[in-house]
């Protein structure tokens, strides 16, 4: 026999219980405790993705049973809108099978090789089939399905199937028994839910932990998130083999249309222009066209100018509602959230949001917590190898008042969210937990954490010049007055005037007023000092009953009825000190009765010592 | 003059020195400076040791105390509160505190109140660097007496009810002398001794009080009662210098020992403003020696974590910063063992009275 019919006849042998054993690791299943939330993952976003497209607040209850020491009962059900019952099998017990393998559409699940995987894991493990229940309406018969896949010919076998009692309006219910741990913290199920619940606040999540602890995710919001569009695909991303493929299999008889069909942003003029360009008859049958001839038409994609693709196609959280989860899952004193405009890569439209939460009861010392999501999908595994990482990194948080050591994780009471949202996350492997670093999606996450990073840093000076203020008015209100008490009571004196402290810790103007008797009269000083650090303008008044006799420097003069306002017109440099001198005809016994020394123009909280008025 | 007359004297001094420093504060007001006071800094890189007494004292690092902060002011206004109890509550009225009395009379302070004893303690210690008194000036004691001494010799102690004259041999008993908070007022009448020795386990005391080693040496023993409290500091430095009395340190062999020793010798970190007062210079260290362990071939334990990072921190002290010191704190890392001054009792009840401390005495020129 020739040894490639040899290798053919091992390699039809290959059934997909090995396929699985030899990509485990690759598919998520590697450690027990990520079996157990690669499994929960699969079923969660499943939930969620049917719940959405069906216009229904998912409501997704998910309950851990430990069975033994190393395997556990893992119960997932949702308030979705079910499945009919001849689909049941194909979608938990066929490996690839789904309904958005060659959909250009934003969703969580892209190559439906999810649940399946679960399903053919629990099988191996625990050598028991899968309960699937669902319904899908009402008035529907509930379905009940105990299924194993055949992992020769990787076909649903169907065990049980009946119809039962279920008291739920509709959704599905699946049931799996695995080796799997279930742990707590890091990487847990409870973080992962944690987290989902902050990019899905439109979603109420129940967890029941093994020890039969309830946790409940609330919903922050009863608004479904904007449904994405299903678009064609954008020729600028598209591979040549897909080309070739989509050329085959196409219904048109003719190329021009083909393109105009087949893709998006390609009109009857560009496809004229592209034929053009590769030098292929525009009217030649797509099924018709070469190896040769698809080549060029590939490279003339990239030779005519085609439009970016849509982008309604995408349906961010909004700016909003990343607020809202993060505010529901955590004690937080400041939060700004960002989401940036669509932008495409390599024909993909995506779009970047962001948000970062400060202070609260975040731990201080520690490197911030990065949440990292696409599509709407938690990422817990490979932080350090995800273009969100490096994004991260890239930035120079001190520019943002955040301690980083190197070109690190910056350390401080923060944590960073990055939403990225596509109809192709480029993920470095089929595991899907780290995304690949394309240029155009890290530069767009800078951006969007360079925006909320000046936003935070003008925070934190503002924090910063409050708890100054309020320290120093701490200091003048209670301290200062105390302290002068204390002193004056243990010296049995008078406590001392704390005016000119306080005009110098405020960084005030201290106007001081003090009368001496001077023969029949009294002479009069108001002393000016500028203690701040900028110059003031102001004018001061006194205003008297009196004539005031030899003023120097020359006030101006108002006549206010029986009294007359005297003006002076005061400019102070930092540091600076003036006087104003006059006497008065009064006896020495009146000088504790003139009123207080009056100043205009300026702020009040920049003046100790004189009544401040501005009209 | 009389001890009566002297005491007042002392007040009064006490009492214009407390209102000199309120005074400060009230002139600070007036002249427009926003008030504060200056200390030294109290940390291990301020000390220094001073040629002629050859004590360890603070250096010229200087830290400020402004009203600038709320922690300033917050310390100013609790400084104050501190004076007037001071003056109005123990020296005009002849009145007495604890060290803990005084944190929880600062109960009824308000915002001048002190959040744990050792902010409280430390403020007196504050005071007494600024006035250059000590806290018995201010009539503040601590919780403790002083430790126990037992010897051939024979004081005066003025008590409330009449002084009294103890021979701390034939008047006291098993226990020794207990040494008042307050040694100003004893006065040495006559004595009997060759030297003193400070141990600093009760045990060891008892154990060379049992061998009759105080008899046969002729020396005073001094219980240090593990980090020795001021008063038996004292009371050793006067014994030293007013006796001519020389002075040797029996401690465990252990990096917390060493710093027995040092706070005897040259002054603690903490209390370095007192260190010419306290500090007795001339002291020695008899052991336990690193070299002991060695030579005497004692039982150890291996030195923790702890133990090894209080040796490290002790290299770069400047107390210990002689070859001598340096020897033995890298002897001790180098062997990685500490050992208990009981730790003789392995070779015998009498190995330490008839032989350990005789060779040791010897070998330092003492008897």
């Amino acid at each position: 026999m020739v040894i490639a019919e040899e290798l053919a006849k091992k390699q039809k042998a290959i059934s997909i219980a090995e396929f699985f054993e030899k990509n485990r690791q690759i598919l998520g299943f590697d450690s027990s405790p990520r079996c157990l939330l690669t499994s929960v993952k699969e079923a969660v976003d499943n939930s969620l993705d049917a719940c959405e497209e069906s216009d229904i607040l998912p409501d997704i209850f998910i309950k851990i049973e430990n069975k033994t020491k190393n395997s556990v009962t893992l119960i997932v059900e949702d308030n979705g809108p079910g499945i009919v019952k001849d689909q049941i099998p194909k979608v938990f017990a066929k490996l690839l099978y789904g309904s958005r393998f060659h959909s250009m559409k934003q969703s969580r699940g892209q190559q439906g090789i999810g649940i399946s995987a679960a399903v053919l894991y629990s099988q191996l493990t625990s050598g028991r089939p899968a309960k699937i229940v669902s319904k899908i309406d009402r008035d529907a018969p509930a379905h009940y399905f105990e299924l194993l896949i055949n992992t020769q010919t990787n076909e649903p076998e169907i065990l049980t199937d009946r119809v039962i009692e279920w008291d739920r309006v509709r959704g599905t219910r699946i049931e799996l028994e695995m080796e799997a741990a279930y742990i707590r913290g890091k990487k847990s199920v409870h973080e992962y839910l944690k987290d989902t619940a902050i990019v899905n606040p439109h979603a109420r999540i129940t967890l029941i932990e093994p020890d039969n602890n309830r946790v409940v995710f609330e919903r922050a919001t009863d608004k479904m998130p904007v449904q994405p569009e299903e678009i064609l695909p954008h020729p600028a991303g598209i591979e040549l083999g897909t080309l070739m493929k989509m050329l085959r299999y196409s219904e048109r008889e003719k190329l021009a249309p083909f393109l105009r069909y087949s893709f998006s942003r390609i009109g009857l003029h560009t496809a004229e222009e592209i034929s053009k360009k590769a030098g292929i008859d525009p009217e030649k049958s797509p099924q018709e066209v070469t190896l040769d001839e698809a080549k060029r038409l590939h490279e003339a994609f990239t030779k005519v100018k085609i439009s970016a693709p849509p982008t309604d196609c995408l349906s961010p959280i909004t700016d909003e509602l990343i607020r809202k989860g993060l505010e529901k899952e955590h004690t937080i004193d400041f939060i700004e959230t960002i989401t940036r405009p669509p932008s495409v890569h390599s024909g993909h439209p995506f779009q970047i949001e962001a948000g970062i939460a400060y202070g609260g009861n975040l731990p201080k010392e520690e490197k911030v917590e990065i949440l990292r999501f696409a599509n709407r999908v938690p990422l817990l595994y490979q932080q350090g190898a995800c273009a969100i990482t490096h994004a991260v990194e890239n930035i120079k948080w001190k520019n943002y008042s955040l301690n980083q050591p190197g070109e690190t994780l910056p350390t401080g009471p923060a944590i960073v969210l990055v939403h990225v949202a596509s109809t192709h996350i480029p993920f470095t492997s089929e595991s899907k937990e780290a995304i690949a670093d394309i240029p155009e999606m890290v530069e767009e996450i800078e951006l969007a954490l360079k925006d909320l990073g000046r936003r935070l840093k003008l925070y934190l000076s503002r924090q910063d010049s409050l708890a100054r203020r309020r320290e120093k008015e701490e200091i003048i209100q209670k301290i200062l007055p105390r302290i002068a008490k204390k002193v004056g009571e243990i010296l049995d004196r008078p406590a001392p005037d704390i005016a000119p402290v306080v005009a110098k810790i405020m960084g005030n103007v201290l106007i001081s007023r003090s009368v001496q008797p001077d023969g029949r009269g009294c002479d009069v000083e108001i002393k000016l000092r500028n203690h701040g650090d900028s110059v003031h303008h102001f004018s001061l008044h006194e205003t008297l009953l009196h004539e005031i006799i030899s003023p120097s420097p020359e006030p101006k003069k108002i006549q206010l009825g029986k009294q007359n306002d005297y003006v002076w017109k005061i400019s102070l440099k930092p540091g600076e000190q003036k006087a104003v001198v006059y006497k008065l005809d009064i006896k020495s016994d009146e000088a504790s009765k003139l009123p207080q020394p009056i100043v205009e123009g300026i702020k009040e909280e920049l003046i100790t010592g004189a009544k401040v008025v501005n009209v | 003059m009389t001890d009566r007359s002297n005491k007042e004297l002392r007040d009064s001094l006490s009492k214009t020195t407390l209102k000199k420093l309120i005074q400060d504060f009230y002139e600070q007001f007036e002249s427009e400076t926003i008030p504060h006071i200056v200390l030294p800094s109290r940390t291990k890189k301020n000390i220094e040791l001073k040629e002629d007494s050859d004590v360890w004292v603070y250096g010229d690092s200087e830290s400020m105390r402004s009203a600038k902060t709320v922690k300033g002011a917050t310390q100013l206004l609790k400084t104050s509160y501190v004076a007037e109890l001071l003056i109005k509550g123990h020296l005009d009225q002849n009145k007495s505190s604890t060290l803990r009395e005084l944190y929880y009379i600062s109960e009824n302070w308000d915002i001048a109140k002190f959040h744990e004893q050792a902010e409280s303690d430390r403020l007196i210690e504050d005071l007494e660097i600024i006035t250059g008194l000590q806290r018995e000036d201010f009539h503040v004691r601590p919780e403790e007496n002083g430790a126990t001494l037992y010897g051939p010799i024979k004081i005066k102690e003025i008590t409330k009810r009449g002084e009294r004259t103890i021979h701390c041999q034939d008047d006291v008993g098993e226990a020794g002398y207990q040494i008042p908070y307050n040694v100003e007022t004893i006065k040495f009448i006559e004595h009997d001794a060759k030297f003193i020795i400070a141990i600093e386990t009760g045990g060891m005391q008892d154990r060379l009080i049992e061998n009759g080693f105080d008899e046969k040496f002729g020396s005073i023993l001094v219980h240090l009662k593990g980090q020795p409290a001021r008063s038996t500091r004292r009371i050793i430095k006067r014994m030293n210098e007013e006796l001519k009395l020389p002075v040797v340190v029996f401690t465990d062999g252990d990096p917390w020992s060493f710093r027995i020793f040092a706070s005897v010798a040259y002054g603690a970190i903490k209390s370095a403003h007192l260190s010419e007062f306290m500090a007795t210079p001339a002291s020695k260290f008899i052991g336990v020696q690193s070299t002991d362990i060695v030579e005497y071939e004692l039982s150890t334990d291996k030195l923790n974590d702890q133990d090894i990072k209080a040796l490290e921190s002790e290299l770069t002290d400047p107390r210990f910063n002689t070859p001598y010191w340096k020897d033995q704190i890298n002897l001790m890392l180098k062997i990685g063992k500490k050992a208990e001054q009981q730790a003789f009792a392995g070779k015998g009840l009498d190995y330490v009275t008839d032989t350990y401390l005789p060779e040791r005495l010897t070998e330092m020129g003492v008897v």
